[in-house]
């Protein structure tokens, strides 16, 4: 591992692909399997001490996307450097070591946790797998300031999870992914499970947590007002391509690609007047199968610009100043 | 309250920290305890634990109540077992003789021993081979679970009670051969359950926690997926309980299995029922008293088992 500079991206991905091969059904055991790209080339850096918001469609690929970078799910190709490491070649043994550097957080804050554990064994479980030589001792005095920094009284260790609700769960999860004192962390839709009120406490925690110790998020979501409100950056998603990345503010201000203006004129606006007057961009058509994407740009079906060079020729992911990338021919 | 935490800490929130990392741990309820409560409210499962409890008091301590044992042959009754082989209190022979003039009470203890070990100890190797296949077959997946499941199916498709009377024949009548034959088998069944069991389970978010944490697959399976398909597997294993003790039983009754002096349930049914025709029936009762009322017991416990850990399952 080299000396980082704090300008150095922590998390750097390259044309990752991850394709699942899907058998048709009542398909010969000799016919060609269907491939679905779930991920297809995405490129993005992650700074140090930043939130990079992803937001798409269900069925995008965000959560395969993440799931690529812990190396849950194999990727097809691509590189995803981590600290000078290529996360996908290196070994089972050298991931497992980098694995406490990176921590997820799910999306169903009960389901995340083992039923038959108590919640002091669920926080202790990264640091017991991470640090073997730890004295029990010690491990229940970590779990605990821990438990306590994410609002959860420590003496509740003993208890199981069924006994909490769904917020002091999430926060539960929170606590196992920092236990280990990681440096990045992946929130998976870390709080579509819960009730508005609940949300922005989750949120507002993993801010303050993410400023006090230096954390970079990678913040999957749907719900474009939390992204806006915790991102630094943004990656729009579609069809397992990038539509564009931009500073957040950029991205609310003046969207580079028609999909995310689309995306931004569905968001509602607290202000009925408001609401009613505004102007929403409805797409056609349905979201095409990704196991028959459109040739050129994915985007192009469902375009109102669409032209003739959309069909032929996939557009890149360019630089358009501004701290805006965007993948359109016509922008 | 997020505000407040958002402080920067002072004397304070450094002393209230304190206090909150002095208090008492609560203690949880788990889902066992859970579980456990549900099972005592049940009176027909509640009832069947303590009649089991009575029926293996007895065969273990059944011997110390009786001045006989199972050998001694009375020739004062031989051949007159229907008039003077009646069970009474006043000469000790509370079970009355068996058809040889021996003493039936420490033989039905004896036969209890027999039945309830080969019951007992066969689901227990059924269960924990079982278990340990098919969760590693289940959540490993792939190409190892095929070979492994296939494996399991080769076996099931062989006639085990063929295999068993071929054994039996071949290596000797002995108990060691009749665990060795049971235990072979038992634990197929046990292993297809439990990897189904493990398939759901392995999907769900905390076993992809574990993923990502970076816990080792044997820690998974034993923290993780276990624990959680016990519940499957005690039911199933007091159902087995019963089932062991029929094979047993029904070889002993063709005259495979265990053998003099010892006896089983099943060879004393055997005998109880050559006999019925000279109007001694206490000599077929007693034995099939103890089984029939052990077998209920089992699935009765295992009823209750079932709903107490599984609630929605109602």
């Amino acid at each position: 591992m080299k000396d980082m500079n704090a300008s150095d991206p922590l998390l750097k991905v390259r044309d990752l692909k991850v394709w699942f091969s899907i058998k048709r059904d009542g398909a010969m055991p000799w016919t060609p399997h269907d491939t679905l790209k779930a991920v297809d080339g995405v490129d993005f850096e992650l700074m140090p001490g930043e939130t990079l918001g992803i937001v798409g469609e269900s069925g995008c690929g965000k959560s395969t996307l993440a799931r690529a970078i812990m190396r849950m799910v194999p990727a097809e190709a691509g590189t995803v450097m981590w600290l000078g490491d290529d996360l996908l070649s290196i070994s089972k043994r050298q991931m497992n070591a980098h694995r406490k550097e990176m921590q997820m957080i799910f999306q169903d804050p009960l389901a995340s946790l083992n039923p038959r554990m108590t919640i002091g064994q669920i926080v202790a479980e990264p640091l017991k797998t991470h640090f073997p030589n730890l004295k029990d001792k010690e491990v229940k005095q970590r779990v605990r300031e821990v438990l306590d920094r994410v609002g959860i009284l420590p003496n509740m260790i003993n208890r199981y999870p069924h006994e909490f609700s769904g917020g002091q769960c999430q926060r539960i999860g929170i606590a196992r992914a920092l236990v280990v004192k990681p440096k990045m962390i992946i929130c998976d839709e870390p709080v579509s499970a819960l009730d508005v009120s609940i949300q922005a406490q989750v949120i507002n925690l993993l801010m303050e947590l993410q400023e006090e110790m230096g954390l970079s998020l990678i913040f999957i979501a749907h719900d474009l007002s939390v992204v806006k409100h915790i991102s630094t950056r943004v990656m729009v998603l579609y069809l397992g391509n990038v539509m564009e990345i931009s500073e957040s503010d950029q991205l609310y201000r003046a969207p580079g690609h028609p999909y995310t203006e689309a995306l931004i004129s569905a968001v509602p606006i607290p202000d009925p007047k408001a609401e009613a007057s505004k102007e929403v961009m409805l797409l056609d058509a349905d979201l095409p199968s990704p196991l028959n994407p459109p040739s050129g740009c994915v985007f192009r079906t469902r375009c109102p610009h669409a032209k003739d060079i959309c069909a032929q020729e996939k557009p890149m992911l360019t630089d358009r100043g501004n701290g805006q990338q965007v993948a359109c021919h016509l922008r | 309250m997020t505000d407040k935490l958002a402080q920067p800490f002072t004397q304070a929130k450094t002393a209230e920290m304190a206090d909150r990392m002095a208090q008492e741990d609560v203690q949880g309820r788990s889902p066992w305890t859970d579980a456990r409560r549900r099972f005592m409210a049940n009176k027909a499962a509640m009832t069947s634990v303590l009649v089991l409890l009575l029926v293996f008091i007895f065969s273990i301590f059944g011997h110390s109540l009786s001045v006989f044992d199972i050998e001694t042959i009375d020739w004062d009754v031989l051949g007159n077992v229907k008039e003077a082989g009646r069970p009474s209190l006043e000469n000790g022979h509370f079970f009355g003789f068996d058809e040889n003039g021996r003493d039936l009470y420490n033989r039905v203890v004896q036969g209890s021993r027999i039945s309830l070990a080969v019951g007992v100890v066969g689901a227990l190797v059924a269960v924990i081979v079982g278990t340990v296949y098919g969760a590693t077959a289940g959540f490993i997946g792939g190409r190892t679970d095929s070979i492994m499941m296939r494996l399991v199916d080769i076996f099931m498709s062989i006639p085990y009670m063929f295999v068993l009377i071929l054994l039996l024949v071949v290596a000797g009548r002995s108990i060691t051969m009749i665990f060795v034959g049971i235990g072979l088998t038992a634990w197929l069944d046990m292993s297809r359950i439990v990897r189904g069991q493990t398939l759901s389970i392995k999907n769900r978010e905390f076993v992809e926690a574990a993923v990502a944490i970076g816990v080792p697959t044997w820690q998974i399976i034993f923290r993780h997926i276990v624990p959680n398909l016990l519940g499957v597997v005690v039911v199933y294993a007091t159902l087995l309980v019963p089932q062991m003790i029929l094979t047993e039983s029904f070889i002993s009754f063709l005259g495979l299995g265990v053998q003099e002096p010892l006896t089983s349930w099943g060879a004393l049914i055997s005998e109880g029922v050559k006999s019925m025709n000279y109007g001694t029936l206490w000599q077929l009762a007693f034995p099939l008293g103890f089984f029939v009322v052990t077998i209920f017991c089992f699935f009765f416990i295992g009823d209750g088992l079932r709903d107490a850990l599984d609630p929605k399952d109602r």
